[in-house]
Protein backbone atom coordinates (compact mmCIF):
# COMPACT_ATOMS: atom_id res chain seq x y z
CA UNK A 1 0.00 0.00 0.00
CA UNK A 2 1.46 3.23 -0.99
CA UNK A 3 1.40 6.18 1.59
CA UNK A 4 -0.27 9.71 -0.43
CA UNK A 5 2.07 12.68 0.93
CA UNK A 6 0.98 15.35 2.24
CA UNK A 7 0.92 18.24 -0.54
CA UNK A 8 3.50 21.07 1.14
CA UNK A 9 2.08 24.26 1.94
CA UNK A 10 2.32 26.62 -0.38
CA UNK A 11 3.42 30.17 -0.21
CA UNK A 12 0.51 31.90 -0.27
CA UNK A 13 -1.21 29.30 2.30
CA UNK A 14 1.78 29.93 4.66
CA UNK A 15 1.87 33.68 4.46
CA UNK A 16 -1.77 33.84 4.93
CA UNK A 17 -1.23 31.35 7.88
CA UNK A 18 1.38 34.36 9.52
CA UNK A 19 -1.02 36.71 8.69
CA UNK A 20 -3.66 34.94 10.62
CA UNK A 21 -1.64 34.06 13.68
CA UNK A 22 -0.17 37.67 13.65
CA UNK A 23 -3.55 39.10 14.26
CA UNK A 24 -5.12 36.70 16.54
CA UNK A 25 -5.70 37.48 19.99
CA UNK A 26 -3.45 35.93 23.14
CA UNK A 27 -1.20 32.76 23.36
CA UNK A 28 -1.45 32.00 19.38
CA UNK A 29 -0.19 35.63 18.56
CA UNK A 30 2.56 35.66 21.11
CA UNK A 31 3.44 32.22 19.62
CA UNK A 32 4.03 33.33 16.24
CA UNK A 33 6.00 36.65 17.41
CA UNK A 34 8.24 34.46 19.04
CA UNK A 35 8.59 32.34 15.90
CA UNK A 36 8.71 35.01 14.30
CA UNK A 37 11.21 36.71 16.37
CA UNK A 38 13.66 33.68 16.40
CA UNK A 39 14.07 33.60 12.64
CA UNK A 40 14.73 37.71 12.73
CA UNK A 41 17.67 37.14 15.11
CA UNK A 42 18.72 34.13 12.97
CA UNK A 43 18.74 35.68 10.05
CA UNK A 44 20.34 39.31 11.35
CA UNK A 45 23.26 37.64 13.19
CA UNK A 46 24.24 35.80 10.13
CA UNK A 47 23.71 38.94 7.80
CA UNK A 48 26.00 40.83 10.30
CA UNK A 49 28.75 38.07 9.96
CA UNK A 50 28.60 38.31 6.16
CA UNK A 51 29.00 42.25 6.09
CA UNK A 52 31.62 41.75 9.03
CA UNK A 53 34.44 42.24 6.24
CA UNK A 54 33.08 45.53 5.22
CA UNK A 55 32.49 47.16 8.48
CA UNK A 56 34.99 48.32 11.41
CA UNK A 57 32.15 46.91 13.91
CA UNK A 58 33.36 43.70 15.38
CA UNK A 59 32.69 41.02 18.55
CA UNK A 60 30.16 41.90 20.55
CA UNK A 61 28.65 44.89 19.17
CA UNK A 62 28.24 43.57 16.05
CA UNK A 63 25.94 40.69 18.07
CA UNK A 64 24.32 43.77 19.43
CA UNK A 65 23.58 45.45 16.11
CA UNK A 66 21.97 42.43 15.05
CA UNK A 67 19.79 42.40 17.89
CA UNK A 68 18.56 45.75 17.85
CA UNK A 69 18.12 45.42 13.79
CA UNK A 70 16.09 42.22 15.06
CA UNK A 71 14.18 43.92 17.61
CA UNK A 72 13.25 47.57 15.75
CA UNK A 73 12.86 45.02 12.37
CA UNK A 74 9.98 43.42 14.43
CA UNK A 75 8.33 46.68 15.68
CA UNK A 76 8.09 48.18 11.82
CA UNK A 77 6.78 44.64 10.89
CA UNK A 78 3.93 44.64 13.06
CA UNK A 79 3.28 48.63 12.53
CA UNK A 80 3.04 47.73 8.65
CA UNK A 81 1.44 43.96 8.64
CA UNK A 82 -1.42 45.78 7.16
CA UNK A 83 0.58 47.35 4.21
CA UNK A 84 1.36 43.25 2.87
CA UNK A 85 -0.06 42.76 -0.18
CA UNK A 86 0.88 38.96 -0.91
CA UNK A 87 3.22 40.13 -3.74
CA UNK A 88 5.83 37.94 -2.12
CA UNK A 89 6.07 35.19 0.30
CA UNK A 90 5.46 36.96 3.99
CA UNK A 91 8.24 35.61 5.26
CA UNK A 92 10.53 37.65 2.45
CA UNK A 93 9.12 41.02 2.91
CA UNK A 94 9.32 40.39 6.83
CA UNK A 95 13.14 39.50 6.15
CA UNK A 96 13.70 42.21 4.18
CA UNK A 97 12.85 44.34 7.42
CA UNK A 98 15.80 42.89 9.20
CA UNK A 99 18.35 43.26 6.18
CA UNK A 100 17.48 46.88 5.51
CA UNK A 101 17.45 47.57 9.69
CA UNK A 102 21.51 45.50 9.50
CA UNK A 103 21.95 48.22 6.26
CA UNK A 104 21.38 51.16 8.53
CA UNK A 105 22.44 50.27 11.67
CA UNK A 106 26.17 49.06 10.53
CA UNK A 107 26.29 52.67 8.38
CA UNK A 108 25.49 54.60 11.55
CA UNK A 109 27.75 52.48 13.68
CA UNK A 110 30.71 52.46 11.27
CA UNK A 111 31.20 56.23 12.67
CA UNK A 112 31.86 54.74 16.35
CA UNK A 113 34.70 53.32 15.31
CA UNK A 114 35.49 54.39 12.10
CA UNK A 115 38.99 53.50 10.33
CA UNK A 116 42.32 55.30 10.60
CA UNK A 117 41.87 58.80 8.66
CA UNK A 118 43.04 59.09 5.61
CA UNK A 119 45.65 61.67 4.36
CA UNK A 120 46.16 63.59 0.74
CA UNK A 121 48.46 60.20 -0.06
CA UNK A 122 44.79 58.35 -0.71
CA UNK A 123 44.84 60.11 -3.58
CA UNK A 124 48.31 58.56 -5.33
CA UNK A 125 47.40 55.29 -4.03
CA UNK A 126 44.01 55.42 -5.96
CA UNK A 127 45.88 53.66 -8.86
CA UNK A 128 47.06 50.51 -6.51
CA UNK A 129 43.29 50.22 -5.59
CA UNK A 130 41.92 50.25 -8.96
CA UNK A 131 44.54 47.81 -10.00
CA UNK A 132 46.07 49.98 -12.80
CA UNK A 133 48.92 48.49 -14.37
CA UNK A 134 52.45 50.20 -12.91
CA UNK A 135 53.85 50.31 -16.49
CA UNK A 136 50.55 53.06 -16.87
CA UNK A 137 51.56 55.13 -13.54
CA UNK A 138 53.00 57.70 -15.25
CA UNK A 139 49.96 58.40 -17.26
CA UNK A 140 47.39 57.53 -14.90
CA UNK A 141 49.51 60.22 -12.60
CA UNK A 142 48.24 62.46 -15.21
CA UNK A 143 44.73 61.58 -15.36
CA UNK A 144 44.40 60.98 -11.96
CA UNK A 145 45.93 64.93 -11.43
CA UNK A 146 43.67 66.27 -13.78
CA UNK A 147 40.50 64.01 -12.11
CA UNK A 148 41.51 66.41 -8.58
CA UNK A 149 41.70 69.53 -10.40
CA UNK A 150 37.90 68.78 -11.84
CA UNK A 151 36.60 67.34 -7.86
CA UNK A 152 38.63 70.46 -6.51
CA UNK A 153 37.56 73.27 -8.83
CA UNK A 154 34.60 72.51 -10.39
CA UNK A 155 32.18 70.32 -8.14
CA UNK A 156 30.49 71.74 -5.53
CA UNK A 157 31.16 71.26 -1.76
CA UNK A 158 28.84 69.15 -1.03
CA UNK A 159 29.54 66.88 -4.21
CA UNK A 160 33.31 67.15 -3.71
CA UNK A 161 32.56 65.71 0.20
CA UNK A 162 30.22 62.92 -1.31
CA UNK A 163 33.14 62.49 -4.26
CA UNK A 164 36.00 62.09 -1.60
CA UNK A 165 34.60 60.21 0.73
CA UNK A 166 33.12 57.38 -1.75
CA UNK A 167 35.54 57.07 -4.36
CA UNK A 168 38.63 58.37 -2.07
CA UNK A 169 38.14 57.44 1.16
CA UNK A 170 36.39 54.26 0.74
CA UNK A 171 33.70 55.19 3.23
CA UNK A 172 30.90 52.79 2.52
CA UNK A 173 27.94 54.30 1.03
CA UNK A 174 25.76 53.79 4.42
CA UNK A 175 28.29 54.96 6.46
CA UNK A 176 28.06 58.33 4.46
CA UNK A 177 24.30 59.12 4.40
CA UNK A 178 24.08 58.64 7.62
CA UNK A 179 26.66 60.71 8.62
CA UNK A 180 25.60 63.39 6.68
CA UNK A 181 21.86 62.58 7.35
CA UNK A 182 20.31 61.76 4.07
CA UNK A 183 18.79 58.64 2.47
CA UNK A 184 21.03 56.10 0.67
CA UNK A 185 18.92 57.53 -3.13
CA UNK A 186 20.33 61.23 -2.17
CA UNK A 187 23.69 60.32 -2.25
CA UNK B 1 34.47 42.88 -8.38
CA UNK B 2 37.23 45.08 -8.29
CA UNK B 3 37.40 48.49 -6.95
CA UNK B 4 37.68 50.21 -10.52
CA UNK B 5 34.61 48.21 -11.43
CA UNK B 6 32.81 49.29 -8.98
CA UNK B 7 34.09 52.78 -9.56
CA UNK B 8 32.89 52.72 -13.19
CA UNK B 9 29.18 51.54 -11.82
CA UNK B 10 28.94 54.02 -9.42
CA UNK B 11 29.95 56.53 -11.86
CA UNK B 12 27.72 55.13 -14.49
CA UNK B 13 24.20 56.04 -15.00
CA UNK B 14 21.53 53.10 -16.93
CA UNK B 15 18.56 55.19 -18.16
CA UNK B 16 16.54 52.60 -16.51
CA UNK B 17 17.78 52.70 -13.15
CA UNK B 18 15.00 52.98 -10.61
CA UNK B 19 17.03 54.48 -7.94
CA UNK B 20 17.57 53.17 -4.50
CA UNK B 21 13.89 53.96 -3.08
CA UNK B 22 12.11 52.16 -5.50
CA UNK B 23 14.65 49.18 -5.82
CA UNK B 24 14.18 48.66 -2.06
CA UNK B 25 10.62 49.24 -2.00
CA UNK B 26 10.28 45.88 -4.15
CA UNK B 27 13.01 44.05 -3.43
CA UNK B 28 11.41 41.35 -1.52
CA UNK B 29 9.03 40.46 -4.82
CA UNK B 30 12.56 40.87 -7.06
CA UNK B 31 14.08 37.99 -4.42
CA UNK B 32 11.36 35.90 -4.14
CA UNK B 33 11.08 36.03 -8.23
CA UNK B 34 15.07 35.26 -8.34
CA UNK B 35 14.44 32.27 -5.38
CA UNK B 36 11.62 30.71 -7.28
CA UNK B 37 14.21 30.56 -10.51
CA UNK B 38 12.31 32.95 -12.36
CA UNK B 39 13.13 35.80 -14.85
CA UNK B 40 13.24 38.20 -12.22
CA UNK B 41 15.56 40.66 -14.64
CA UNK B 42 13.29 40.70 -17.58
CA UNK B 43 10.73 41.30 -15.37
CA UNK B 44 11.57 43.80 -13.36
CA UNK B 45 14.71 45.63 -15.88
CA UNK B 46 14.97 49.03 -13.83
CA UNK B 47 15.82 46.86 -10.38
CA UNK B 48 18.05 44.70 -12.31
CA UNK B 49 19.91 47.99 -13.63
CA UNK B 50 20.38 49.62 -10.05
CA UNK B 51 21.39 46.31 -8.58
CA UNK B 52 24.33 46.15 -11.08
CA UNK B 53 25.19 49.77 -9.86
CA UNK B 54 24.28 50.45 -6.51
CA UNK B 55 26.54 48.41 -4.29
CA UNK B 56 24.66 48.71 -1.05
CA UNK B 57 21.50 48.16 -2.62
CA UNK B 58 22.99 44.99 -4.60
CA UNK B 59 24.33 43.32 -0.50
CA UNK B 60 20.87 43.85 0.62
CA UNK B 61 19.51 42.33 -2.16
CA UNK B 62 22.22 39.32 -1.85
CA UNK B 63 21.65 39.58 2.14
CA UNK B 64 17.70 39.16 1.37
CA UNK B 65 18.33 36.40 -1.03
CA UNK B 66 20.72 34.49 1.11
CA UNK B 67 18.46 34.63 3.87
CA UNK B 68 15.43 33.16 1.94
CA UNK B 69 17.58 30.82 0.79
CA UNK B 70 18.79 29.40 3.39
CA UNK B 71 16.22 30.49 5.55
Amino acid sequence: MQCARLPAKGPEEESAGWLRRLGADGGERQAAERALHARRVRIALAEVRRRSASTPVTGPELDDVAHQAAGDAMIAILAKLGDFRGQSRFTTWAYRFVILEVSGKLGRHYWRNPPVALDAGQWERLPDRFGIDPARHAESAGILAEVRRVVDDELTAHQRRVFVAIVVDGTPLDALAAELGLRRNAV
Amino acid sequence: MSDLERLERFLRTDPRDVGCDEALAVLHIYVDVVATGGDAAGRYPGVAAHLLACGPCSEDFAGLLLAVTDG
